[in-house]
């Protein structure tokens, strides 16, 4: 077998009050390679992480390194180590230079303890360019995208000897060329004798990228091995301990009378000439690659932002909407895409966060109905099976999920017929994602009329009747039917063949 | 259980008031009777005033520091009026005292609201454009007691039911506020705004012209609190009340409001001021410097701040458990 790993967990369980979060899980990290940890939310993925850096202490089980069993008592300690993790948002700081990015915490020292600056820059400069990084060490940190951001993560990991990296779901912001680009990094990285923990949702990554596999299920260890002698196929099904195979609900779509029609919309600088119509009981997905204008657009429409021009007709009936306010009094309402930031009000208690959009029904004059709103809520709770003592309860004492429903509820309460969801599966995983999809077919099924903002390539095709595609703030398809491939989203969303036309 | 949090905030503050009394009384019984404690209230009633607006100003993530120049500069200016025109009648004089109030507090609002500035900045330059204009208007004369018609100099004191007017009208407000905060959709609005202003716009709230009311509730208690306390010390000058706006913080953070907004309730400021009241008419009384007494105002606002941290850090730590099994 292979040589000794540099850092082992050997059957380590971690429980917290009332949870067992894992439960005898064994992961092994080798020098020069690539271990990728799959699993669901929940499945104990960030509890080994936290483990590993020292954060959290396991109740059970053993820490080895180079085979010797070990306890990571601080941060500091998983650091001396050689074990470093770079996070999803990485932890810098915008106001400071990169090189003192790069060593902040243990800067190289001169004469009285004083910051050696001209050391530290020299030797910024130097790790970056281990990394293949083009950034000048004196640049502030604010300056460099999100790419570059994580470059100097890496190099600062570097920085303190790291043996073992760990990788948190690394590409989730990054463009398609910045992916491409760490890679490289990775296999870098690699060629160094680093061990690599790499976190992922993403399957073509996984096979892109990893030597091995551990794969967690609900705080368990389900599978570990060589990825090539596994199908994502298998990998799927252990992930979730079940046959994925219709991943989208079956829907027989069946669109209505036209509820929405948007004629001409116009914007200074984000998307010009946006016009189409949408029936009830269907599902309009809007593709496009990041920045083409979609969320700009919704946002429009939604009266966040104003418009230059454009007409919104609503059954028929011009809507003038210029404010959010009056988009939901027209029946429109918007699930943004960062549902943690922009969904619900923490302290408040789950009756006044459904009621919320919905006060001026459950209100007379100005003055709240309380036990309107307590009909309210109770309706819309049980309708999404909401579980929680009661609904005087604060929405920040919910577990995530709930939280999530106690959104949706919010929105189906104000009885919408237009909904627009923004990435509405972004960033969870894949039986949540199915959950998500059948809710979306449901709404549909009831006589909703849907818009699906995504960037997801199976979602759109999966889930929608019809399919808008944008580039550079404009509308540059309507497909439907057969039309309906990969190869075509992907051609109109990136101007090929078409984009000489212009 | 957040809410349930504040009750057992408010009940402590109560029972640390109730213990403060009792101790005092060891000392000096007589402080404890009846017609000493509503002297005490009364004397409280301005600072209960603006500490329930400036609540509402907090619990929106800004903050009024232009509220004591606001009361100073319409006391001046009901004042002023009341030497030109002594026949005014006194309603007629409260109701230009509440609308100027509501006014500069709508300026403070729309700056906030329209430009976009942050609060502090706005109402600190406020505070001092208050401050300057009543020097222009009264070219730094004082109105004395002399000068001033005995109608406008009474209403204050008048007594119904054995409590003066002043009390009454503080009553009133925090009674009628109450209501604003559990009943209307506006008060609804302010704890929304407060406690996530995203979230907030999207379900169709406009966080500016929320905090741009707050702004107005602020200004018009300000503004009525200027023309009765200007008639009950019967005297007006550039500089009453100086600093009372940093009392009326104090009294907000002492009664568990979050200065990061969302946070508090009418109940908690009224007896954050309550306290500052107990504690500033009761040390003198049992001859105690009155150097302890800055001491002792100090110390209570960091041991609330402490309890609301803790209070908070205990908030995070059960989320992240339950996001651990979760998430």
């Amino acid at each position: 077998m292979d040589p000794t790993p540099i850092l082992a967990l050997d059957r380590i369980t971690k429980t917290f009050p009332g949870v067992k979060a894992l439960s005898e899980v064994s992961l092994q990290l080798f020098p020069g390679q690539v271990t990728a940890l799959v699993g669901e939310n929940g499945a104990g993925k960030s509890t080994v992480v936290k483990i590993l850096t020292g954060i959290y202490q396991p109740d059970g089980g053993a820490i080895l390194v180079d085979g010797q069993a070990t306890r990571f008592a601080t941060a500091q300690s998983a650091a001396k180590a050689g074990v470093t993790a770079i996070h999803q948002e990485t932890v810098l700081f915008d106001e400071l230079s990169v090189a003192e990015n790069i060593f902040i915490g243990h800067a190289p020292r001169g004469r009285f303890g004083l910051i050696d600056t001209g050391r530290m820059v020299t030797r910024a400069a130097e790790i970056l360019a281990s990394v293949g990084a083009q950034i000048d060490p004196l640049v502030r940190l604010k300056d460099l995208g999100i790419a570059n951001k994580h470059l100097v993560a890496i190099a600062r990991a570097l920085s303190i000897d790291a043996r073992v990296v760990i990788m948190d779901e690394p590409t989730a912001a990054l463009s398609h060329k910045e992916i491409e680009e760490l890679y490289e990094l990775v296999e870098r990285l690699k060629a160094q004798g680093k061990a690599i923990l790499f976190i992922s949702h993403k399957f073509d990554e996984v096979f892109r990228i990893a030597d091995r596999y551990t794969v967690f299920r609900d705080g368990q260890l389900v599978g570990a091995g060589q990825i090539d002698e596994v199908s994502d196929g298998a990998l799927v099904k252990m992930m979730v301990g079940r046959d994925v195979d219709q991943i989208f609900p079956k829907r027989s779509p069946d669109p209505g009378a036209e509820v929405l029609q948007v004629v001409g919309y116009d914007h200074p600088t984000e998307f010009a000439d946006i016009g189409f119509n949408l029936h009830r009981g269907e599902i309009l997905g809007f593709y496009g690659l990041v920045g083409a204008g979609r969320s700009e657009f919704m946002q429009a429409l939604f009266g966040i932002t104003k418009p230059l021009k454009g007409v919104t007709r609503i059954d028929g009936k011009i809507a003038i909407i210029r404010s959010p306010a009056d988009a939901v009094e027209n029946g429109i309402v918007y699930v943004p895409e960062d549902r943690g930031k922009q969904g619900a009000i923490t302290a408040l208690p789950i009756f006044q966060n459904i009621s919320l959009p919905s006060l001026t029904r459950t209100s007379r004059n100005g003055f709240l109905r309380l036990a309107e709103e307590f009909k309210l809520a109770r309706e819309y709770s049980e309708r999404l099976e909401l579980r929680a003592a009661s609904l005087d309860t604060n929405v920040g004492n919910l577990s995530g999920g709930n939280q999530q429903k106690v959104v949706i509820a919010k929105w189906l309460a104000t009885r919408p017929k237009v909904i627009i969801l923004d990435e509405p599966t972004k960033g969870i995983d894949i039986g949540s994602k199915a959950a998500v999809h059948e809710f979306m077919a449901e709404l549909a099924a009831q006589g909703l009329a849907v818009i699906m903002v995504s960037s997801e390539i199976p979602e759109v095709l999966g889930m929608s009747d019809r399919v808008i595609v944008m580039r550079e703030g404009r509308i540059v398809a309507e497909l439907a039917g057969d039309q309906l491939t990969p190869e075509t989203l992907v051609r109109h969303a990136a101007g090929i063949e078409t984009g000489e036309s212009r | 259980m957040m809410k349930r949090l504040i009750a057992t905030r408010e009940a402590l503050l109560a029972g640390a008031i109730v213990v403060l009394l009792g101790m005092i009384a060891f000392r000096f019984p007589a402080f404890v009777a009846p017609s000493n404690l509503a002297a005490v209230f009364n004397d409280s009633a301005p600072l209960i005033l603006l500490a329930t607006g400036q609540m509402i100003v907090i619990l929106t993530k800004c903050i009024d520091l232009s509220v004591a120049a606001n009361l100073a500069l319409t006391g001046m200016v009901v004042a002023m009026i009341n030497v030109a025109a002594p026949g005014v009648p006194v309603a007629v004089i409260l109701l230009v005292a509440l609308g100027l109030g509501t006014l500069l507090g709508m300026f403070n609002g729309l700056l906030v609201w329209k430009l976009d500035i942050p609060p502090i900045v706005v109402t600190l330059g406020t505070m001092t454009i208050f401050r300057g204009t009543i020097f222009l208007l009264s070219n730094g004369k004082w109105v004395n007691s002399h000068e001033m018609s005995p109608a406008f100099k009474a209403f204050p004191r008048a007594e119904l039911l054995g409590l003066p007017m002043l009390s009454w009208t503080a009553i009133l407000a925090v009674i009628l506020l109450a209501v604003v905060m559990t009943r209307t959709t506006l008060g609804r609005a302010f704890y929304a705004v407060g406690g996530n202003p995203h979230a907030a716009t999207y379900t169709g709230i406009d966080v500016g012209r929320t905090q741009f009311w707050a702004f107005t509730i602020s200004g018009a208690l300000a503004g009525l609190t200027g023309y009765l306390w200007v008639s009950r010390y019967a005297v007006a000058y550039v500089d009453i009340a100086g600093g009372f706006e940093l009392d009326v913080v104090a009294a907000c953070v002492i009664g568990g409001v979050s200065i990061a907004g969302g946070l508090g309730s009418v109940g908690g400021a009224v007896l954050g001021a309550l306290f500052l009241g107990v504690i500033k008419n009761a040390l003198p009384v049992i001859n105690v410097s009155p150097f302890w007494q800055l001491a002792i105002s100090g110390s209570a606002i960091i041991i609330a701040v402490a309890f609301n941290a803790r209070a908070n850090r205990q908030k995070g730590r059960i989320i992240l458990k339950r996001a651990e099994h979760t998430a």
